[in-house]
């Protein structure tokens, strides 16, 4: 093979990787698009109006992810399925997103931690790479600590609202979650990164809960911090 | 885990909520054995990348010292004894390539590319120098991935019987991407770049001018492939053009003065691109 016919070969290569890349991108664009729909409906329940119709939004949530499940049934079948990882940049964020919004909307029905196989089961794609599409470990990790984030905003708009014991029962959960993380052993990626992000939201929450129950507006009992 | 919902232990202690958790944590709660496992899984991932940096990492020494080896075909009169010094040498570099196969079997290669790519780089490197060598010609992606074919035995119990190898026995392979390939065959060009100005300087003036033909062809391979290749192709492609100026001002040199410059000057003359210094006169 000459050099010239060698180059034309790997050409051919690369040039079926791009038109693969680029329908992979489209899917993706809907994915996202998708995604900020359920954001922009899950983020209303911040407004004080917004507490009551948490079980309404939640169920809205749940109608789009239909969509996403479909969005998530076509990405699939644009590569071969043994080259998940080859392509894994171009979904990575938006999976993140949306393993954010499945905890987000669980969190807001049942104030408990979603596992991923139910986050799997929201987005219909596996758990297990032997599988099929599946959702990265470090993916659901990183839409966890997402949310927690969220949560710390949440807490404190519900004082806001009003509502002074769901900070409360954010703190509980997001220490935990806090215990959780600190039992893995991160490299210095880009999780670790977000992970380094939780212990402010920690922190934004023990304000939070602090500012209360100097004040003594925190009643309920069991749920009392001091 | 069947169930949907990992409950948050309540507490019936009084306390800040930092020390309920770590009761909550103490009696192992779903949350809690749930990043257990994580913390697992993921050790298993990055100890199992670790692995493929250190393997990665002798296979860049070897190729390394076996194109340090090549350079001096050069300078020898029986070169060889270098090439087959260098194939023993490519032989257990293959071997620790089979390694890195052994590792990512059942694996998805992708996700652990960024580990050994390096070291598959400068395989391809060492493995087209020596190639060139013998043949003057580039070998193919298909030559090199035919030669990375590995026998393992299945992963049994061992029978202790000679002729297990023929019914456990398994094909284990290797193979380099184009990404890859490219990438090798873009650091190839310094290192002919390199055996261009030493022929040289050794007073064979057949080789500079059939790497110069050599490197152009690829040269314009590269140019063909453009920046649809991965990025660091076009980062490279600065470094061939330099590299191929200077084989080409060497074989400019060569052409003009070739024949009023004693042999063991023309080294000196293509020692820098920009200057080349006056002919002496008188000088046979």
């Amino acid at each position: 093979m000459s050099v010239t016919e060698m180059f034309s070969y790997i050409q051919g290569f690369l040039s079926a990787d791009q038109d693969v890349r680029e329908d992979i991108r489209k899917v993706v664009q809907g994915l996202e698009q998708t995604a900020r729909e359920i954001l922009t409906l899950l983020q209303s329940v911040h407004q004080p109006a917004g507490f009551k119709e948490i079980p309404s939004k939640s169920a809205k949530a749940r109608e789009l992810f239909c969509s996403v499940r479909t969005q998530l049934g076509e990405l699939k079948t644009k590569f071969p399925v043994e080259q998940y990882y080859r392509f894994h940049e171009h979904w990575r964020f938006v999976l993140q997103r949306l393993a954010f919004l499945a905890a987000f909307v669980v969190y807001l029905e049942t104030e408990t931690l979603v596992v991923r196989e139910e986050v799997a089961k929201i987005l219909g794609i596996e758990v297990q790479r032997e599988k099929g599409f599946h959702l990265d470990v470090e993916d659901y990790l990183a839409g966890v600590l997402i949310m927690a984030s969220e949560l710390s905003r949440l807490a404190v708009n519900s004082v806001t609202a009003g509502d002074y014991t769901r900070p409360l029962r954010i703190s509980n959960f997001i220490n935990e979650l806090d215990s959780g993380f600190r039992l893995l052993n991160l490299k210095n990626d880009p999780l670790r990164k977000r992970y380094d992000g939780l212990k402010y939201d920690v922190k934004k929450i023990e304000e939070v809960v602090y500012d209360l129950s100097i004040r003594g507006l925190a009643k309920e009992a069991g749920d009392q911090a001091q | 885990m069947t169930t949907t919902r990992m409950p948050v232990v309540k507490k019936t202690s009084e306390g800040c909520p930092r020390r309920n958790a770590d009761a909550a944590q103490e009696s192992s709660s779903p949350v809690i054995a749930a990043f257990k496992v994580f913390q697992q899984e993921l050790d298993t991932k990055h100890d199992k990348h670790e692995r493929l940096v250190k393997i990665s990492r002798d296979v860049t020494i070897e190729s390394k010292r076996t194109i340090f080896l090549l350079h001096r075909v050069t300078s020898v009169p029986n070169a060889d004894n270098i090439l087959k010094e260098a194939e023993v040498k490519l032989d257990a570099v293959r071997q620790k390539i089979g390694q890195i196969a052994e590792e990512l079997r059942g694996e998805d290669i992708f996700q652990f590319h960024r580990a050994f790519t390096a070291g598959i780089q400068e395989y391809v490197e060492a493995v087209s120098f020596l190639h060139y060598i013998r043949d003057r010609s580039l070998i193919s992606l298909e030559e090199i991935n035919a030669s990375l074919v590995f026998m393992r035995a299945e992963k049994v119990e061992p029978t202790g019987l000679a002729e297990a190898p023929q019914t456990g026995g398994q094909v284990l392979t290797f193979q380099v991407t184009p990404s890859d390939y490219l990438l090798g065959i873009a650091d190839l060009t310094g290192e002919l770049m390199r055996m261009c100005i030493s022929s040289v300087g050794n007073g064979d003036i057949d080789t500079p001018f059939q790497l110069s033909q050599f490197l152009r062809q690829i040269h314009d391979g590269f140019s063909f492939i453009g920046n649809t290749g991965p990025y660091e192709v076009s980062k490279k492609l600065h470094t061939l053009r330099q590299s191929l100026g200077k084989v080409e001002d060497a074989c400019y040199a060569l052409r003009v003065r070739g024949s009023e410059i004693p042999k063991h000057m023309l080294a000196d003359v293509f020692s820098s691109r920009t200057t080349l210094p006056e002919p002496e006169e008188g000088i046979v």
